[in-house]
């Protein structure tokens, strides 16, 4: 199923406002996957957010790249070791290299976000 | 791994119907674009979260042709992984 029409539903997402600035958590998205499907209970609401952040964790781990049409890319990038300095005594650190994941949003999304009522069309 | 194979997850979870499902992950995408729509930020705990920039307006340059060009103000969504994904892509081994 494409959402088209996404934007037509206009359900303001329940908010959290742990930080001060009105921000969507975890629990944020399950309370709003509630109100939006009312088909299941909140244990199963919970069950698959967790389900889906923890499966596209597990997938970055094995160093694989998740792709959701519409949405982005997540993947993981290594970066090479570097000479570092402690930022508190100034001393020189060697920093091994590392694995760092990523995420590219699609241009659907980098649109979207960047209203495309803003545009010049 | 794509969309279909987080509707598999969720059919194995909480199955009813692979459409039923579908749904779900959908909403679940919907979401979240919903929120960083609106401008708002949203957090994972144990993934990350993503955040919504505004970028000022300035002068740039076209790399090919050397040209002077202005870059227009916009918002600009980043990623930012929480320790814990970090430290699940790298064996647990991140932080030393």
């Amino acid at each position: 199923m494409r959402d088209a029409d996404a934007t037509a539903r206009r359900a303001r997402p329940s908010g959290d406002d742990s930080d001060g600035s009105l921000s969507m958590t975890k629990r944020g998205i399950i309370e709003e996957l509630l109100n939006r499907c009312r088909k299941f209970s909140h244990r199963e609401s919970e069950t698959i957010v967790n389900a889906m952040f923890d499966a596209m964790a597990e997938v970055l781990a094995r160093g694989d790249r998740i792709e959701i049409r519409g949405f982005g890319t997540f993947g993981v990038k290594p970066r090479a070791a570097r000479q570092g300095r402690n930022p508190k005594t100034g001393e020189s650190v060697r920093v091994e290299a590392k694995r760092f994941p990523f995420f590219r949003p699609g241009k659907e999304l980098r649109t979207e976000v960047n209203g495309a009522e803003r545009r010049a069309r | 791994m794509t969309k279909a194979d987080l509707v598999d997850i969720v059919y194995e979870r909480v199955g009813s119907s692979k459409k039923e499902a579908c749904e779900v992950v959908e909403e679940v995408f919907a979401i979240i674009r919903d929120s960083l729509r609106s401008g708002q930020k949203v957090k994972i705990s144990g993934f990350g979260s993503f955040v919504v920039n505004d970028k000022r307006a300035r002068r740039g340059r076209n790399p090919q042709t050397g040209e002077a060009i202005t870059i227009e103000s916009r918002r600009v969504l980043t990623f930012k992984p929480s320790p814990v994904l970090k430290d699940i892509v790298n064996d647990g081994k991140a932080r030393s």
